[in-house]
């Protein structure tokens, strides 16, 4: 009874213990590590461990820790997860984050107790716009931009009319805006599908063939995209109705899509043969590390976050309680971009260019993304003008 | 109206797909009165298995052949060596063992395939749309899956009406201590029985494999849709099973198909497109509430205890 008490008064103080400013630099990471989509928060890991590698395990001088967090792809989830990092981890930094509706869910937490933030994919667009914050930084895109750049290249392709096909939580909504936004042709119809219980498309499929329209356009990220493709070619309309992706063929997919992605076109910011230094260095480096695996945009992205916190961390020297000039730092953007140089707008959303990706078979016989073109230069986000950051 | 007739078409496909599932689970649940939630596992186990013998053997029927053996096998041990022991339990502890088989199959089709997924690619044959009518095109492979499962189902409802086994199993159904007593070995009945459910749990998730992708949890959310349709249809009971998986089909089907549109008539376009998505989910949910309000014991249920 008595050792009890004293064990109960022990575990009080040590969790009472104020958090100095430890040796340490703790980061808290938040991604997908289970479920059908656990593929993504592994690359996205893997990558963010890789760029540690590159950084000698430490910035300013001090060790780095990183909490990887599993949000299960549940918005409810990654809140709670998100709370522990920052109320019981105290980590100085909190990154991560594939999922728009996860992160809407978490921003909060966030932005109240004034952590520091790289989001290393999801790009809600009140995230660029009303909900922007100081300390929130993004090493990805706003969900607008990349369909938007798609949009442009229908119409340098003179497509005449779309259908578009999108899941219905946050992102898909971004994703179909952003289309729409820029697509000058004729909008046939839209669809939305549940999201992420929905894996089949039959009947979105069908009133697309019945829609008449020329073409379709579609956002399904990880193992959903696969599943489209499937049955998109399974329902003959490759021949017929040519399709235009976002974000629904990447390295991790695309072994599983195989030659159903063939000839599918995507916009990105990032591509793994992007002729940078840096770049070269990233996927080389990664697949020696990872044997069997490639890197996708996920891990481009995830890389840059840890790049990012680890400019910030040198520009204080350690010092994490110094958060205004962390900022004033982040926001040079002063790094190696594995996508190349880009700039902050003042919603600490990246301005940056936009390239078509194409699917092709390599030397050995693999199926491989390459880039092909530059669809736009210096893309900013619709939604900065809603930003009242200066 | 030739969209009308695919959408019903996918209606079908799903709803018999449906029933493939959830066959399995009304002959487990309604003969031997165990709660079994690791049935969508089984479907995940018959996709793996199959995505594993068609890329050895080359050849997508001969796979498929062997992955229904497998999983038929991979049920009679799985009752032989976990489920038996539970059955004189109450329905808590069978929930507590089959959710922890979940948790073991899920964990172990990790180590064994990793966690990336499989695919499943079909023979050229079954990739090509086939024309039912003029101008109206469907996928071969979504029609093979109709014709599969409607031979399946004949062949069900022969086997449990019209044979001797079937008869046993319906003996047991309503009176297993009465069918011991006459000297029917129940324990190899309930294994039989428990075999035989995985091998249909293993054939819905071959066949839904090349569709989807084979990959861990796959047969968790499909698993739900299960137990409402035998909710919904009477647990124990294979027409009724049948009946209501069609229905929950359609439902679901024609709902995703027709609602945005109808919803447009009353709403703004953008306002319809994200709130039909959400409807159409909950439209199956509402309709097994109304059941369980009108008919408690489902539409169709099997004999009286």
């Amino acid at each position: 009874m008595r050792t009890s008490f004293w064990l109960a008064g022990a575990t009080v103080l040590a969790l009472a213990s104020p958090a100095v400013a430890g040796d340490t630099i703790k980061i808290g990471f938040v991604s997908t590590f289970s479920g059908p989509t656990a593929a993504i928060g592994n690359d996205m890991r893997n990558s963010f461990e890789l760029a540690l590698d590159h950084l000698g395990r430490k910035m300013g001088g001090k060790p780095v820790e990183v909490i990887y967090e599993d949000d299960g792809q549940k918005p409810d989830v990654g809140k709670q997860k998100t709370e522990k990092l920052i109320q019981s981890d105290k980590v100085d930094f909190i990154a991560g984050y594939i999922w728009s509706n996860v992160l809407l869910a978490s921003l909060k937490t966030v932005v109240d107790s004034k952590t520091m933030m790289v989001i290393a994919n999801a790009g809600p667009s009140q995230v660029a716009g009303e909900l922007c914050s100081p300390y929130v930084f993004s090493t990805s895109w706003q969900n607008d931009q990349t369909p938007q750049a798609m949009g442009e290249y229908m119409n340098q392709k003179g497509v005449k009319s779309v259908f578009l096909i999108g899941p219905n939580y946050a992102a898909g909504k971004d994703m179909l805006a952003g289309v729409k936004s820029t697509f000058k042709g004729e909008i046939k119809g839209e669809e939305y599908t549940v999201w992420p219980s929905q894996l089949d498309f039959s009947a979105e499929l069908s009133k697309a063939r019945a829609s008449g329209a020329a073409s379709i356009f579609v956002f399904y990220p990880g193992a959903a995209g696969v599943q489209f493709l499937n049955q998109y070619a399974q329902a003959g309309l490759k021949a017929q109705m040519p399709l235009y992706t976002a974000f629904t063929i990447d390295e991790l997919s695309l072994p599983l899509q195989k030659e159903n992605a063939l000839g599918v076109p995507g916009a990105q910011q990032w591509v793994n043969d992007l002729p940078n230094e840096q770049n070269k260095k990233f996927v080389a480096d990664y697949r020696q590390k990872y044997p069997g695996l490639r890197p996708t945009f996920y891990g481009a992205q995830s890389y840059d976050a840890a790049q990012l916190i680890a400019s910030a961390v040198e520009a204080v020297k350690g010092d994490t309680s110094k958060k205004d000039e962390m900022k004033a730092a982040m926001e040079k953007a002063n790094f190696k971009s594995v996508r190349g140089d880009f700039k902050f707008g003042k919603n600490h959303m990246p301005i940056q260019n936009f390239y078509l990706q194409d699917v092709v078979k390599d030397a050995d016989g693999s199926l491989a993304l390459k880039t092909v073109a530059t669809i736009i230069k210096d893309s900013q986000d619709k939604y900065h003008d809603k930003c009242p950051m200066k | 109206m030739l969209l009308v007739i695919e959408q019903f078409l996918n209606g079908l496909q799903f709803g018999l797909l449906l029933f493939l599932l959830a066959a399995g689970l009304t002959l487990v649940f309604g003969i031997m009165d165990f709660v079994n939630l690791a049935h969508g596992s089984l479907y995940m186990m018959g996709a793996y298995f199959a995505a594993t013998f068609v890329a050895w053997t080359g050849n997508f029927i001969l796979g498929a052949l062997l992955a229904l053996g497998a999983t038929l096998l991979l049920g009679i041990v799985l009752e032989f060596v976990a489920l038996r022991h539970l059955y004189n339990r109450d329905h808590l502890d069978h929930v507590l063992a089959t959710f922890g088989l979940i948790l073991f199959f899920n964990d172990a089709v990790r180590l064994i395939w990793g966690p990336a997924g499989l695919a499943l690619p079909l023979p050229p044959w079954l990739t090509v749309p086939f024309q039912i009518m003029p101008g109206v095109y469907y996928p071969a492979y979504r029609l093979a899956i109709i014709g599969v499962a409607l031979v399946v189902a004949l062949l069900l409802y022969f086997v449990v009406m019209r044979t001797r086994i079937g008869m046993l199993i319906r003996a047991g159904a309503s009176n297993r201590e009465m069918i011991g007593a006459l000297g029917i070995n129940i324990k190899l009945l309930y294994t039989l029985v428990f075999g035989l459910g995985a091998a249909l749990a293993g054939l819905a998730g071959l066949m839904q494999a090349p569709i989807l992708t084979v990959q861990i949890g796959m047969g968790e959310n499909i698993l739900i849709l299960a137990f409402v349709i035998i909710v919904i249809g009477g647990i124990g009971s294979i027409r009724g099973a049948f009946l209501a998986a069609i229905f929950v089909g359609m439902i679901d089907t024609l709902g995703r198909a027709f609602l945005p549109d109808l919803l447009r008539q009353v709403l703004s376009s953008t306002a319809a497109s994200t709130a039909a998505p959400a409807l159409s989910s909950m439209l199956i949910y509402l309709l097994m509430a109304i059941v369980l309000v009108v008919r408690p014991e489902g539409l169709f249920p099997a004999g009286r205890r």
